[in-house]
Formats: C-alpha cells, sequence, structure tokens
C-alpha cells in the first residue's frame, strides 16, 4: 500500500468514529433507537479495531507515522499511531463497549441520548489517548476523557454522587495540571524542527536532553498524574467513593479502562522519558504498589459493599501491574502488557454481575444477600470463573500474566515478591467468602424472588467466559501483539 | 511423530470431554448416561495409560510438545507432556483408581437430582483432567496448572451441598489453605526462572543449569517447593484443612482426599529429587516434618467417633510417612506407598462410604455396631484394608511402610522408633474403627437397623477390586531380602532417581537387621490391633465426657483454635483497623482536609473583599509601606 493513497487510518478512525456517532446519538429522540445506535456504533469501532490488530505487520501504521500540521509554531502536530501496547489498549476499549453496552441494555436513563453520547465521547477520549505520538494531543484526549466521565457520575450516579464526583474530578484534575507542567518542562528541553524550537512529539521527548537532576524532578509531575489514575496507594481514596457512586455503566469504564490509562501513561510517557529517574525511584513505587497490594486486600476482606469489594480488589490488581512495571524487567512488562487486557475484561464482568444482582434485589450488601446459586445457577456458574479469573486460576486469562509480573517483581527482590505475594491469598479469601455469601447458602426473603439472566445478559456473560479461558489457554497472540512496545521501552532503560 | 506417545494427550483429554459434556448437557442428560459418560471417559484413559506405561516399560518415554504457551522473549514454556516411568505409574494409579470410584459414585449419589447427578460427574472428571496436567506435564507450570486445577475441584466438591455453610467454610478452608501452599511453590518457581530462566525438568536438572545454583539457592527453592507440598498434601503447619474436607461426598474423600490429590507434594518432590538430594537441610526438614505430622495425625486419629474424621487423620499420618521416605532419600518407598495407600485408603474411604450408606448417613460410629453380619462383603473388604494399612504380612501396607521405616532407621535410628511407634497406632485406631463398626452389638435406633443391607453391585466391585489390590498390590516391589529378582518397582523407576543416587548411594541394610526391625514393628502391630479389637468389640455407648489429655486429644490438639486466634481473628482485626482508622480517618481524611482547608482559606481571604473602598485604601497604603521599605533596606 501507498500510503500516499490512503485519506485515513486505523488510530484516526478509532477516534473519529466514537466522537462521530456520540455526535448523531445526540439528535435521536427515542430511547431504543439511541440504545440500538449506540451498540452498532460501538460493534463497528470493534471492527474497526480488529482491523488494526490484522493488520498489525504493517509498518505504516507504526508509531509517529500518521501526523497533521496543529499548532506547528508551537511544534506540535495531530500525530497518532498504534503500536503493540496501542492496539492491545484501543482494542480493549473497543471491546469493552459493546459488552458494557449489551450488559446494561435494559438500564433506564433519563435522557437516554445524552448518557450514551457521552458515553462515547468517553470512548473516543480514551482511543485518542492510547493512540497519541504527540505530548499535546496526549494531554489534550486525557482530559477529553476525563470530562464526560464527570457528567456522566454527576448526573446518573448515586446518592452521594456530587460529592464522590467532585473528589474523583479535583483529583484526577490535578494530577492532569502538574503533568502539563511536566509536559511544558521536558518540551523545553527538546531539540528544534523544521517550525519551531522546540517540539511536542513522543520521539522528541524520549531524545530530550534532560539532566540527571531535571529528570528526578520532573519524574514526580508525571507519576503523580497517573499513579493518581490507576490509582497507587495512596493516591486511592477518590476510587471506591467514584466506583460506588457512578452510574454502573461508568463504573465498567472507569475500572476496565480508564485506569489503564495510567498504565499507558507510565509506559509511554514516563519510563521512556526519564529512564534514569525511574530506575532511581523504582523502589519508591514498587514500595508503594506492594503495601498497596497488601493495604486493599486487607481493606477488601472487610468489606460489606459489593462494588467497594471489586474497588478495593481493582486496586490491589492495579499494584501489582504498576510493581511489575517498576521492577523493570522485560518478563514485568511483558506480563503488563496482557494483564491490562485481561484485568479489563475480567473487572467488567464482575460488574456486570454485581449489576445484576442489585438490579434484581436492590442490595449490594453480601450480608443481606445469600443462595442465589439456587435461583440462578447459569449466573453462578458464569460468577464462579469470573471470580476464579479475577483470583488468576491457571487456565484462566489472568493466571499467565500475574504469574510474569510476579517473576519480574521477584527479579528485582525476593523479599518484595514475598509479601506481594500475600495478596494472592488474601484475594482467594475475599473472593470465596463473597461466593459463599452471596451465592451458597439459604435462600432469603430477599433473593427468593431472584430470576435466572435474561438471554442478553447470559450471551454477554458466556462470550466473556469464553475470552477468559481462550486467552488463559492461548495468550500467545497477545505477547506477539505487544512484543514491539516491549522491546522498544526495554531497550530505553537498558 | 511415530511415536505411539504422541496419542497421550488422549488421556487428560478425555476426562476433560466428559467433563464438557456433563457440565453443558446437565440438564438434558439422565443419570444413567451421565454416570455411564463420567466413568466411560475415565476407563477409556485408564486403558490408554496401560498402554503408555508398557510403552515406557519397554523404554519408549518421550517428552510430547503440543503448543508453545509463553513463548516471550524472556520466557519460553511449551504446552508438554512428560511420558516417563513416574508419570506412567501416576496415571494408572489416577485413572485405575479413579475408573473404580466413578462406578461407585453411580450408585452412591444416586439419590441426587439429575442435574445435580450430571454436575457431580462433571466436577470429577475435570478433577481426573487437572490431576492428569499435574503429573503429566513436562514443566512446573503444567504443574501448577493442574496444582490449582486439583485445588478448585477439591473446592468444587467439598462445597457440592452448598447449601451448608458448615460445608463451604470447609471447602473456603481448603482452598485458602492450599493457597497459602501454592504461594511457596509459586516463589519456588520464580527463584529458579530468576537463577536458570527455565522451568522445564529436562533443563531445570540438567547439570549445567543446577551448577547455576549455590547451595543456598538449592535450599531456598527446595524449601519453597516443600511448603507448597504441606498445603496440598495436608502436612504440618497446613494439614487442617484435610479433616474438614470430610463434608463431601464420601466417593470425592476417597478419590481427592485419600488416593490422589492429596499425593501430589509427593509427586512433586520425586519428580524434583534430585535438588532435594543436594539439600541435606531440607531433607532433615522434611524428615521431621513428615515424623511431626504422622505421630499428631495418629494421636488426634485415636479419640475421634466419625469414622471419616478417623481415616482423614490416619490419611494425614500415612502422607506424614510417606515425606519420611522423601526425606531419608527413599524415593522409591515414597512411590511405593503412595500406590499402596492409595489402594488400601480408597478401599477405606469407599467402605466406609458403604457403611453410611446403609446407616442412612450416619458418621458416628458410637451409633454403629455388628454391622459385620448384615453387610458381608463390605466388611470382609474393610477388613482386608485395615489388615493392609496396620502393616501386616503379606499386605500391601507391610512392604511399602517397611521400605520407608528401614530407610529411616539407616539414616537415623531415632527416626524409626518415632515411626515404628506410629504404626503400632495406626494398628490400634484402624482396629478401633473396626470393632466398633462391624463387632459387638448394634447401637443405632431401630429405623436404621432395619434399613441396614449390604450395598449393590456398583458399590460391591469397586470394593472388591481395591481389595484385591490391597493384598496383592506390595508384591510388586517385594524386597530384594525376600526374594531374588525382587525390587521390581525400584528398578522399573530408577532412571528417575539415578541423578540422586549417584549423589548419595541407597543405603542398604544388613538382612539380620532388617529382619529384626520387621520383626519389631509387625509384632507391635498385631499386639495393638489386638488390643483394639478386645477393648472396642464390646464398646458401649457412654455419657461420659473425655477429660484431661483425651480431651486434648479429641479436640485435635486444639489446632484449629490456636490458628484462630494468632491468624485469623488479628488479620480481622487489622483489616478492620485499615479500613476505620488508616483508610476512612487517615488518608481519605487528610484528602477531604485538604479540600475543607482550601474551603476554608478561601472564605477567609473573600473577607478582605468586603465592598468598601476605605478598607482598600488602607491595604493599599500598607502595600505600598512594605514595597517601601523592601526597596529601601535590600
Amino acid at each position: 500500500m501507498n500510503p500516499a493513497n490512503i485519506w485515513i487510518t486505523f488510530p484516526e478512525l478509532l477516534i473519529w468514529f466514537p466522537l462521530l456517532a456520540g455526535m448523531i446519538t445526540l439528535f435521536i429522540k427515542n430511547d431504543k433507537s439511541v440504545k440500538a445506535w449506540s451498540l452498532i456504533a460501538t460493534i463497528i469501532t470493534l471492527i474497526i479495531s480488529i482491523g488494526s490488530i490484522c493488520y498489525s505487520a504493517d509498518k505504516y501504521f507504526y508509531i509517529n507515522n500518521v501526523s497533521y500540521y496543529w499548532l506547528q509554531y508551537l511544534g506540535a502536530s495531530f500525530s497518532v499511531g498504534l503500536d503493540g501496547m496501542g492496539r492491545i489498549l484501543t482494542l480493549l476499549t473497543a471491546v469493552s463497549f459493546p459488552i458494557i453496552f449489551t450488559a446494561t441494555y435494559k438500564n433506564e436513563y433519563k435522557n437516554s441520548n445524552l448518557y450514551y453520547a457521552l458515553m462515547l465521547l468517553t470512548q473516543a477520549g480514551l482511543m485518542g489517548v492510547f493512540v497519541a505520538t504527540d505530548a499535546l494531543v496526549f494531554y489534550f484526549f486525557w482530559e477529553l476523557a476525563l470530562i464526560p466521565v464527570y457528567f456522566l457520575c454527576s448526573r446518573w450516579g448515586g446518592e452521594k454522587r456530587i460529592q464522590a464526583t467532585f473528589k474523583f474530578f479535583i483529583y484526577t484534575f490535578l494530577g492532569s495540571l502538574l503533568m502539563l507542567i511536566g509536559i511544558i518542562c521536558v518540551y523545553q528541553h527538546t531539540a528544534s524542527t523544521d517550525y519551531c524550537k522546540h517540539s511536542f512529539g513522543v520521539q522528541a521527548f524520549y531524545a530530550a536532553h534532560l539532566s540527571h537532576t531535571q529528570q528526578s524532578c520532573l519524574f514526580w509531575l508525571f507519576f503523580i498524574a497517573f499513579a493518581i489514575k490507576m490509582p497507587v496507594f495512596p493516591f486511592h481514596t477518590w476510587q471506591p467513593d467514584a466506583y460506588e457512586q457512578s452510574p454502573t455503566s461508568t463504573t465498567m469504564v472507569l475500572s476496565g479502562i480508564m485506569v489503564k490509562m495510567g498504565l499507558f501513561g507510565v509506559l509511554r510517557w514516563l519510563i521512556p522519558v526519564f529512564p534514569l529517574a525511574s530506575i532511581k525511584f523504582g523502589s519508591i513505587v514498587m514500595f508503594l504498589s506492594v503495601a498497596g497490594m497488601i493495604y486493599a486486600s486487607c481493606i477488601a476482606m472487610v468489606q460489606d459493599d459489593l462494588k467497594r469489594l471489586a474497588a478495593y480488589s481493582s486496586i490491589a490488581h492495579i499494584g501489582l501491574m504498576c510493581a511489575a512495571i517498576f521492577s523493570m524487567t522485560q518478563i514485568g512488562i511483558e506480563g503488563v502488557m496482557i494483564q491490562m487486557f485481561n484485568h479489563g475484561i475480567n473487572i467488567i464482568a464482575l460488574w456486570i454481575v454485581i449489576d445484576l444482582l442489585e438490579k434484581q434485589t436492590g442490595v449490594r450488601k453480601i450480608s443481606q444477600l445469600g443462595g442465589v446459586a439456587h435461583k440462578a445457577p447459569v449466573l453462578t456458574i458464569l460468577l464462579v470463573v469470573i471470580a476464579f479469573a479475577n483470583i488468576a486460576l491457571p487456565l484462566t486469562n489472568a493466571f499467565v500474566g500475574e504469574f510474569m509480573m510476579f517473576s519480574g517483581v521477584f527479579k528485582f527482590s525476593a523479599w518484595y515478591a514475598a509479601v506481594a505475594g500475600l495478596s494472592i491469598i488474601l484475594a482467594a479469601v475475599y473472593t470465596l467468602n463473597m461466593i459463599q455469601k452471596v451465592f451458597y447458602g439459604q435462600v432469603n426473603t430477599l433473593t427468593s424472588t431472584i430470576k435466572e439472566i435474561s438471554w442478553n445478559e447470559k450471551l454477554i456473560l458466556s462470550v466473556v467466559v469464553i475470552l477468559i479461558i481462550a486467552l488463559g489457554v492461548f495468550p500467545q497472540p497477545m505477547f506477539d501483539i505487544t512484543k514491539d512496545t516491549v522491546a522498544a521501552i526495554v531497550t530505553r532503560f537498558k | 511423530m511415530n511415536n505411539t506417545l504422541q496419542l497421550v494427550w488422549l488421556i487428560p483429554f478425555l476426562p476433560l470431554v466428559g467433563f464438557l459434556i456433563n457440565g453443558l448437557g446437565r440438564k438434558q442428560l439422565s443419570k444413567a448416561l451421565a454416570g455411564l459418560i463420567g466413568s466411560g471417559v475415565i476407563l477409556a484413559s485408564f486403558l490408554i495409560s496401560v498402554f503408555v506405561f508398557f510403552q515406557v516399560k519397554s523404554g519408549n518415554t518421550k517428552v510430547v510438545t503440543f503448543f508453545k504457551f509463553i513463548n516471550t522473549d524472556s520466557l519460553h514454556i511449551n504446552f508438554a507432556f512428560q511420558i516417563d516411568q513416574l508419570s506412567s505409574l501416576f496415571l494408572l494409579i489416577i485413572t485405575g483408581v479413579g475408573f473404580l470410584i466413578h462406578v461407585y459414585s453411580t450408585s452412591y449419589m444416586h439419590d441426587e437430582e439429575p442435574k445435580d447427578f450430571a454436575k457431580y460427574f462433571a466436577y470429577l472428571n475435570l478433577f481426573v483432567f487437572s490431576m492428569l496436567l499435574l503429573v503429566m506435564g513436562a514443566n512446573y507450570i503444567i504443574m501448577f496448572i493442574g496444582w490449582e486445577g486439583v485445588g478448585l475441584c477439591s473446592y468444587l466438591l467439598i462445597g457440592f451441598w452448598f447449601t451448608n455453610n458448615d460445608y463451604t467454610d470447609a471447602a473456603k478452608k481448603a482452598f485458602i489453605m492450599n493457597r497459602i501452599g501454592d504461594l511457596g511453590f509459586l516463589l519456588a518457581v520464580f527463584w529458579l526462572l530468576t537463577k536458570i530462566g527455565t522451568v522445564n525438568y529436562a533443563d531445570v536438572f540438567s547439570a549445567v543449569n543446577i551448577a547455576k545454583l549455590t547451595p543456598a539457592d538449592i535450599t531456598g527453592i527446595t524449601l519453597l517447593l516443600f511448603v507448597g507440598a504441606t498445603g496440598k498434601s495436608a502436612q504440618i503447619p497446613l494439614y487442617t484443612w484435610l479433616p474438614d474436607a470430610m463434608a463431601g461426598p464420601t466417593p470425592v474423600s476417597a478419590l481427592i482426599h485419600a488416593a490422589t490429590m492429596v499425593t501430589a507434594g509427593i509427586y512433586m518432590i520425586t519428580r524434583s529429587n534430585i535438588l532435594f538430594t543436594m539439600a541435606p537441610f531440607t531433607q532433615s526438614v522434611i524428615t521431621i516434618i513428615g515424623l511431626a505430622t504422622a505421630v499428631l495425625a495418629a494421636t488426634i486419629a485415636l479419640k475421634q467417633n466419625d469414622i471419616k474424621k478417623v481415616l482423614a487423620y490416619s490419611t494425614v499420618s500415612q502422607l506424614g510417612y510417606m515425606f519420611v521416605g522423601l526425606g531419608v532419600g527413599a524415593y522409591t518407598g515414597a512411590v511405593f506407598h503412595v500406590m499402596t495407600h492409595a489402594f488400601f485408603k480408597a478401599l477405606l474411604f469407599l467402605g466406609a462410604g458403604s457403611v453410611i450408606h446403609a446407616m442412612g448417613g450416619e458418621q458416628d460410629m458410637r451409633n454403629m455396631g455388628g454391622l459385620k453380619k448384615y453387610m458381608n462383603i463390605t466388611h470382609i473388604t474393610f477388613l482386608l484394608g485395615c489388615l493392609a494399612i496396620a502393616g501386616m504380612p503379606p499386605f500391601a501396607g507391610f512392604f511399602s511402610k517397611d521400605e520407608i521405616l528401614g530407610a529411616a532407621f539407616a539414616k537415623n535410628p531415632i527416626y524409626w522408633i518415632v515411626g515404628v511407634l506410629t504404626a503400632f497406632m495406626t494398628a490400634f485406631y484402624m482396629f478401633r474403627l473396626y470393632a466398633m463398626t462391624f463387632l459387638g452389638k448394634f447401637r443405632g435406633t431401630y429405623d436404621q437397623e432395619h434399613h441396614l443391607h449390604e450395598s449393590p453391585a456398583a458399590i460391591t466391585f469397586p470394593l472388591i477390586t481395591l481389595a484385591i489390590l490391597a493384598v496383592v498390590g506390595g508384591w510388586i516391589n517385594i524386597p530384594g531380602v525376600f526374594m531374588n529378582g525382587g525390587d521390581k518397582l525400584e528398578q522399573f523407576l530408577s532412571p528417575i532417581f539415578a541423578g540422586s543416587y549417584a549423589i548419595v548411594a541407597k543405603r542398604e541394610l544388613a538382612p539380620t537387621t532388617d529382619y529384626t526391625l520387621m520383626a519389631v514393628s509387625v509384632l507391635g502391630a498385631l499386639g495393638a490391633l489386638i488390643f483394639a479389637i478386645n477393648k472396642f468389640s464390646k464398646y458401649e455407648k457412654t455419657t461420659v465426657e473425655e477429660t484431661g489429655f483425651g480431651k486434648v486429644l479429641e479436640n485435635k490438639w486444639y489446632v484449629d483454635e490456636l490458628y484462630d486466634a494468632i491468624i485469623v481473628k488479628p488479620l480481622k482485626k487489622l483489616s478492620t483497623f485499615l479500613n476505620n482508622v488508616v483508610e476512612k480517618s487517615g488518608i481519605d481524611g487528610f484528602v477531604n482536609g485538604v479540600g475543607k482547608s482550601v474551603n476554608y482559606g478561601s472564605r477567609q481571604i473573600r473577607l478582605l473583599q468586603s465592598g468598601q473602598v476605605g478598607n482598600y485604601v488602607l491595604l493599599m497604603v500598607i502595600g505600598i509601606l512594605i514595597l517601601f521599605i523592601i526597596q529601601l533596606f535590600f
């Protein structure tokens, strides 16, 4: 293919199509049509994303090759590209939305056209984050993904939504501002281009001349932004509140995809730009991550609210991913690559089940539920698979990633690995406890009215479960997709 | 590709197919069909395993690779099976005993609803699949897949009757305690990966790679692997889940918690024998833990009244023996005992199941007695099983126990003394169980007595088969001192242990010593069993509670209570503290506090903008003055 003949590329399609679809949604009045159209639009996005995977061998789509003039006198350009990590995360974004829309198809919203338009806008923002190859473009989409979520939570959320979303917004926005300062500082140390003294391009950032001290200071500006987003202990307290108060489909986006923005940011914009500082502060981040894993796992054990349980469990899992990244080992980063995808799938599946329970019984309290397995055996079987994927049982998708991440942490320090490893025991404790209390035992008055899940829910959860098993038995394709990115990152700090 | 061993994928694949059919079709399948499929696939696997065994016996061993599981720049792991003497022997035990227990289950579980019946067989097939992966894997990762897989199935089957909270508690406990061990296993694997970058058996055990490991590495790795083994094979300190696991259906106890899964730790150490032989410190630890477990569990078994609990503690104790064998370097003895134990312990559990079935679900031996005249086949086969486990010649247990005890004596006579005392206790509590159940007069209710009957053929057939094996199973490794051309199993397995024996030669006892030791242990056990029969054949129900030491034993040395006090409760307290204090008041309080103080500060500063011109002028003047002073002095 001759590049000159192509008028639009996959990364651009992945941004513009959801954006356009969202705009169209605004003009549809009928609720049913809104839902149908949104679902179709996300399926088309998924097809585009799968297309981008199939063309992965084509160097043309590689990083930084799609670039338009945009603020050229500032040294910025609208450049997007897809490398392995971009591909797997855009695929995650593309896969998640149809799953979320199908699973929540029966949920009713006021002004549903606005709701779905904002969701699609979020999708576009997320895609933009994952394909941006220019720091200013990255920052732009980083904020674009945040703002619709703010409105989604504050308009359609639970009782304490205003408080929770305000905290969420201020917290993440604070991080973003620090990052913006960081971006500008790095920018001033980049080499000149044809139009400008400096450049925002990712390669220019990688080549920026930064002294050891400069790296050390700038590292924290970026890291705090990403740490809040992931979140890393102790920057995590916005998360359980936000997950609890947001409408479920927004929570799914938040926990399944948005937290990956933080991990992605570290892998694309932090470690390669500040390799020396990353090695220097690796042990601090490692300490925070491992402490956070144990801390969050302990707290998860005493949660009575299913949403908060899932939130803390997710914090523990993200902690492991962050630790694996900062172990600065190839095997750890390889594990993170595939785990970013798998964690997204698994946590969304978990939310779907929690949402189903809440819709049917009106409660999320573990202590009030029980005996669901008698009433909904299919749901129970699917949940058990998802729950065991959540604790990384072998032959489910999470095992290989966790195994490799722990290996990476072990290479960094055997003691950290041993302590972090306690979280796999604690995870078993809170997960099995949840299964026992909610699904096993006797039926009570609340759960006696539960019905077996409907066909669309069965379908979507079965799809997820098949994905969980398939990727658990054959993880290799995901390694093949992300191989290039891992190699590129590793060369930056070796 | 012409190698016939290429077919081995069928061995685990068939049970997997059985799992899928029974699992997905549980609503459609009739009980007969579900049972037929469930047992049929295992029978087919058994037949292939027999074929594979003879292939291996004729010298055809092979690593069969199917696909690349993980293939990255830093890690290469194949989905591959290792077919050699050790795995082929385990294949026979798993599929053979497994098949008998499947047949038994078709009758035992017959009161279940059809869909639960099919679910049961699905789980059982999934278990066999996982167990086969565990022993067939050609690297530690495939072993670990099976390792956690059997843990999952154990969890599902212990909690099979999930309405009962105690049962699901037991299931949860089993999984979590296994996970503690699994962490040790995983850390050992990470250690291996970090040092030598591979987890394939063939590579790990090669001289080149072992040379990369320092003695400290080897000791650390083997200790961690042993931690894994203590979880799965119920050794101190992680044994307490196994007695609770008796909440599952009895055939499950026979298959998973006696014959197969709990021997996974022994398999794993045997597989890694070269590493363990190079770590004498670890070997001593294993011997001592094994002995301590054997004694502890045997003492508890003396005072239990639940028929399954006695057998459970007996299993823990016998597993301890196997670890003693591993610890003193008698690898063949350990594997031999795994095999004979699989026969007689499965037999005893199935016999107990037959009794429980006849008693209408009663498990308390104090309400049994005199069952001899009602259930002849169960009685005879059970007696044979008891004789085998008590180590009476020429039953199977005698030979395997003797081999371990002999090796223990060669290493250190104290080990032998402790071991042989445990053997006496074993004989005592087993014949206490036998006497309380089958001898004397019936102590149950009138209804129960009327209901008593011999079990149907699906139950008696496995009993008879296993009883035959419990009698003759030991003869395949008759010691060389008895018979020229003995030690057949030893010779068969020798390629597996060649590396270990090259480092530490196998110690042989003088024939006279050997005979003396045997005589002591047999006579002692005989005395114990006669004493037990005398004491308990006329057992009467009493309401007198145990006191003193007896009470401690009846309450299992209060180990569960101890764990609860030192681990479970503090952990819960810590978590509650973290949640209520550190999280809510501490971190979140700080975050909210920052927000509040910004709010407060802004409110204060807002007061400055009062709208009164006079104030503004005053502030301006003050400002100018300050600037002026700064100009003046600096």
